[in-house]
Order: C-alpha cells, then structure tokens, then sequence
C-alpha cells in the first residue's frame, strides 16, 4: 500500500480531476475527445467511488490502470447525441426500466432485471448464436444519467452511459450515449464485432433513433412487410 | 393487388403485388380511387435518384377511400374519403410543431442514410427511394398510410376526386413557391417551367398578390396554358430567357424567381452541354441550367424561390452573383399539411378550380404509357391521373 500510494497524485488534484470529468459528461462538448486516452470503465467507475480515480472500485493498481488505457487501441469507443422533444423525466423513466431497451435496440434479444443494480442481457450473435453478460448500473442519478458496466466474467467487456440534459431552446432534451467495448481476440471477438455492426457509431445512433420516435411519434417507423413487386 | 413497379431506368411496370397490410399502430389502409404522376417521379424514371430497388411501388399523390385503421387511429374510420399529402410526418416532433411538415425527424426509415448525403434526414415521403424510408406509394390499388391520425384530410362532400387530387402536392407545392417569393405588391415573379408545378407557381404568385408574372418554357401546349392564367410568357427556344427578361422588366429583372424545373432542365448552349456530359457519367447529378439563369436574371435584393427537385450536386453555382446582388434562396420539400386546409378552401370558394391541368385520365395498366408520353411531353400530356378502380365508360366520361 505504502508503494502504491508513492506513485498516485495529491487527493487534492484527483478531485480536481473527477470534477473535471463530471463535467465533460453533464455538459455539451465531445466527451470522448475530453477523456482521450483514459477508458470510460475506469471514469465510470471512479465517479461512482467518489475518489478512487486511479485504483478503480475494483481497487486496480495504477499499472492496471495504464494497462486498461493502452488496451484502448483495440476499443470501439462510440458517442451519439439526439435530441428528443419530451421531459428528461420521462425519458429517464423509460430507459431506467432495461427491459424496454430491446424495444428499440436491434440486437438485443432480451434484457432481464435481477436487482437494482444488476442485469442480465442477451444479444443476437450472427448464425443464429447469441451472447450473455451480466451487468451492473455503477452510477444512477434519477433524470439526469444512468452509466453501467459489465461484469469481470462477461464475453465482451463493456461499458457506457445514457445523459439526459434538457436543451437548448423548447427543444426538450439531449440524450448522450457514449459506449466502450473491448472485443476479446479470436473466433469469438470477430462474431461480437459483427453483432456492434460494421459501423458501432451508425448503429447506436440508428438506436438513438428509433428511442427518439417511439417517445416522440409512438412508434418506430417501418416498411418491413409491405409489398414489392417481383 | 395491382401496382406500379420501378424496375430500371425508363422501366415501370404494372406488377401483381401483395396487399399492404398495417403495419404499425397508426397505419391506415387507403383504397385507392385517383393517383397522379408528378414530375418529381420522371427523376425516379430516368434513374436520377439513387437507391431506387427493383420493384419499388411509384407514387406519391393519391387519394381514396379508408378501408383499414390501426388500433390508435382516431380521426379517420372505414368509409372516409380522403386525400393524403406526399410527405409522410409524425405530428410531435421539433419540426412537425413548427409547421415544418416535411422535415419531420420521425419517418424516414433510413434517417441514417440521408445523414450520410445531407447531414442531416429529411421525412419519409410516399414511393421516393429508400434514401427518403422506402415507403410504397400510391400507384397501386391500395397503400398504407402511416400516421394517418396526421397526413389524410377529409374530403368534403360536393368536391370530385378530381377537384382536391393536387392538394396531396403540386397545388401546395406551387404555393409554396409563391409563399417562398414573399411577394410584395407590384412585384414582378418570373417562373421557370411550365409543368404542374409551374402552372401552381403562377396561379398562386397572382392569389399572392403578383403585379406580372412572367412565364419560361418551351413546350407550346404549356405555354399556352400559363398565358390563360393571365402570364407573359417566353419561349427559351426562341430567345435567351435571361435577356428576354431583363428586356421586360426595364432593365431590373424579376423580383421573385422561381426554379420549377430542378435537376432536369432541358437547356441550348455549351453550359447545357457541360451538364449533360456531366449528368450523364454521374459525375454531376443535376442539370442546374435554370438555377443559374435565376440567380443571374434576379434584380439584385430579390428572391429566388426552389420547388424544382435536386438531389445531390450541381456544378457551376453563380455564387458571385447570389452574394454580390445580395439575394435571398429558399427551397425545400413542401410542407404539405401546412397547407392542405387553407387551399382546400380556395377550391371550395372558387378562386381555383385545378381540374384545368388535368390532360389525360387512364387506368392503372396504362401506367408505363402514361410515364413516357408525360416524360416526352407527347400527345399535349401535362398532367396524368390514374384510376385505378374506374370502368371504362368512367374514364371516358370524366374526360369529357
Ligand atoms: N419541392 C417539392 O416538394 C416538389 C413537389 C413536386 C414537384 N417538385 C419538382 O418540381 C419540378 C417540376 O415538376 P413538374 O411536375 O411541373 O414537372 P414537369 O417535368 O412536368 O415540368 C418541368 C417543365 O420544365 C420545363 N423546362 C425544362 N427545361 C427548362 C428550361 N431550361 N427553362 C424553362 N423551362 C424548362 C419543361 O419543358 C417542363 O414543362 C420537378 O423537379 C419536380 O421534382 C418539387
Ligand atoms: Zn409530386
Ligand atoms: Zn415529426
């Protein structure tokens, strides 16, 4: 512990930091540019712990913590902002409750509640597959944001985080979704690539997307099942 | 049921189709009694919008009777007759609230695309390529009508199919023009194209309060018909438009004018060749021969108004001239609900009757003929409706 401690910053810069970070993901700019190299993981989770920036919840050394950056250049990181003409209340209410993600989400098969804070979500994998993880709400600010991340024995590691701020104007609200997911080597990493789609950023803004038309128009716009000639 | 098909460049078909069936809560199934072909749809025809598929139904102005309503539809029932604007808009969102009807952000199924070309997604509109939702449309037997709590209006009882058919777009499109021009009294509109559009462009820039208005074509048939509504018209083949106007209006040049051609334009001169080329190898992918000459005619403070179609780019932008004369250019897909009820009411109390443009009445399986004699601008075609239910004695009749 002693070792430890000599290699971390004064407690007085770290809160300066987590302030810092605080406010990159409540406000308007890009937020993945602000963290740069830092994972969203070890931000998330520091947030929720009040302080543990550099051991993490998981009390991670500070070299695990280098480690989990440098591992970033494998990451997809994606980030996405729609806004949508209704209450950050009601669209908090909405998401809060995981099992109505798969209503507007594609690739999910199902996402089934097991306590307050932990989830159990099921997505599509290609041929027929699917894949499971466990995961876990670490910051849950009623209306305002909702950030999660999977656990250690998940497939694929994963993390991310839903804002909700009203916006500029009448215009009701931005809802950011920024993700982070670490595609395991192999077989088994390609599969989960395809799943995210060959462009993550077109898919979780098509997500966004139909989010934002079933709380605005009621439903999600669709053609599949009309006719076509032959 | 019957529809017709896009199957290629200068390709439609009239296929044997499955009927549309509801899809969503909003849905409604309309019977259709009357449907029209626009000159938006001779784009899809000549191959000029991209992400068209084989066996895309056609078809975006079309009316008929509500035979199917989904479980929250509440302004219509089974019975009502109704005609159904172009753009397709969900009522709630940003733009729906400000009566920017076909900028809606809620119908386009492929928002995510037209992200890609324009930055941002315009709403779905009826059989207008995958790019703007790859919605069936209305040249068919029967079509699915999303939000139709919002779109259809009902007819009133008294009024022919005939009578309210271009409300679903041409009328309000050649009135938005207008709109656009924001006319002054004693202001002077020139307007390019004497099609459809044109021929609403003009009517409304005198409902609107025109001094002169001033029309441009080639075909004699449409000329004519801009003459009887009280325009002074060119004939580009005879004279250069642009001289010619400035000649008409003392040296000024029109206050207000408007482009109601779009990327087609027909034109003569080595600029019209230039586009042709370019066109032709999809390297420019409209003929903006008509928008240049607009911007360059335009007194200097004046309005250029755009209801002609474009799709993607245009070469050559006299953009020295637009921010030299200091003008002012709007456009846009018309926002058709905005206006359905005011124009209906024009036609109610007799300041327009839009039968006028109608040359041509013909069943559905006359289709691939309608499109090609419209296209070549044979037989004095000016504006084709189809009926897809109507006897032969019907059809006859009506034309009389
Ligand atoms: N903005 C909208 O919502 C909206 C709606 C409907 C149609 N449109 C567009 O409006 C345009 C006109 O539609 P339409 O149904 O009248 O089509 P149309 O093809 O029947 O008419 C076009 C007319 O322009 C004339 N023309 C061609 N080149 C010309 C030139 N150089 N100078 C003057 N006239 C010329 C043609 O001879 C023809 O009469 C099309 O681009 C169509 O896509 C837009
Ligand atoms: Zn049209
Ligand atoms: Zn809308």
């Amino acid at each position: 512990m002693e070792n430890a401690m000599s290699t971390q910053t004064p407690a007085s810069k770290q809160a300066g930091d987590l302030e810092r970070w605080a406010s990159i993901i409540g406000g308007g700019a890009m937020v993945l540019t602000g963290l740069q190299r830092r994972s969203l993981k070890g931000i998330l989770t520091a947030i929720a712990g009040g302080g543990l920036v550099y051991q993490g919840t998981q009390g991670k050394s500070t070299l695990k913590q280098v480690e989990d950056a440098a591992g970033l250049d494998h990451a997809i990181r994606v980030e996405k902002t729609v806004t949508i003409n209704r209450p950050a209340a009601d669209l908090y209410a909405f998401w809060r409750d995981l099992t109505n993600l798969p209503t507007f989400m594609r690739h999910l098969q199902s996402v089934q509640v097991i306590d307050d804070r932990t989830s159990h979500w099921v997505a599509n994998a290609p041929l027929g597959q699917a894949i499971e993880w466990d995961a876990v709400i670490v910051n849950d600010e009623p209306n305002h944001l909702i950030a999660w991340t999977s656990t250690d024995d998940a497939p694929i590691e994963n993390s991310g985080f839903v804002r909700f701020r009203p916006s500029a104007g009448d215009r009701g609200t931005e809802v950011k979704v920024v993700m982070e997911y670490q595609p395991p080597g192999g077989m088994l990493g390609t599969a989960i690539a395809k799943l995210f789609g060959e462009e993550p950023e077109q898919q979780i803004g098509d997500e966004l997307h139909r989010f934002k038309q079933l709380m605005e128009a009621g439903e999600i716009a669709t053609i599949e099942g009309q006719p076509k000639g032959g | 049921m019957k529809a017709v098909c896009w199957h290629g460049s200068q390709d439609v078909r009239v296929d044997t189709v499955p009927d549309p069936k509801i899809l969503n809560p909003h849905d409604a199934i309309i019977k259709v009694t009357s449907t029209a072909i626009c000159g938006s749809d001779l784009h899809l025809y000549d191959g000029y919008i991209p992400t068209m598929q084989s066996g895309d139904i056609l078809g975006h102005e079309f009316m008929g009777e509500v035979v199917e309503t989904g479980p929250e539809v509440t302004n219509l029932k089974q019975g009502d007759r109704v005609v159904v604007p172009f753009t397709i808009s969900c009522g709630n969102c940003f733009f729906c609230n400000r009566d920017l009807w076909s900028l809606c952000d809620n119908t386009n199924t492929n928002a995510w695309m037209a992200e890609k070309f324009y930055g941002h997604s315009p709403a779905g509109l009826f059989g207008y390529s995958h790019l703007l939702g790859g919605y069936a449309g209305g040249q068919a037997e029967y079509v699915r009508v999303p939000f139709a709590n919002v779109g259809p209006l009902k007819v009133p009882d008294g009024l022919s199919d005939e009578q309210v058919l271009f409300l679903t777009d041409i009328f309000p499109t050649g009135y938005m023009a207008a709109e656009n021009c924001d006319i002054q009294p004693g202001e002077v509109v020139a307007v390019w194209g004497c099609g459809p559009v044109g021929q609403f462009a003009i009517r409304s820039a005198m409902m609107l309060g025109a001094e002169r208005v001033i029309a441009i074509d080639r075909i004699p048939e449409r000329l004519a018909l801009a003459e009887a509504a009280g325009a002074e018209i060119i004939n580009y083949e005879e004279m250069d438009a642009g001289v010619a106007l400035k000649e008409m209006t003392g040296g000024i040049g029109p206050d207000c004018c408007i482009d109601a051609v779009g990327m087609e334009a027909h034109g003569t001169g080595a600029m019209a060749l230039y586009d042709t080329v370019k066109q032709a190898v999809r390297m420019e992918t409209g003929r903006a021969m008509v928008l240049r000459q607009a911007i360059v005619a335009c007194r200097k403070g004046g309005k250029v108004s755009v209801p002609g179609v474009y799709g993607g780019f245009i070469d050559k932008m006299p953009m020295g001239a637009f921010v030299n004369k200091g003008l002012t250019m709007r456009s846009g897909q018309t926002h058709v609900h905005k206006y359905l009820r005011p124009l209906l009411e024009r036609i109610r109390n007799g300041d327009i009757d839009p039968t006028f443009l109608i040359t041509h009445r013909l069943p559905l399986e006359e289709a691939p003929h309608a499109y090609k004699i419209f296209r070549d601008k044979e037989e004095n075609c000016i504006k084709v409706v189809l009926k897809p239910f109507a006897t032969t004695p019907e059809l006859a009749g009506a034309a009389t």
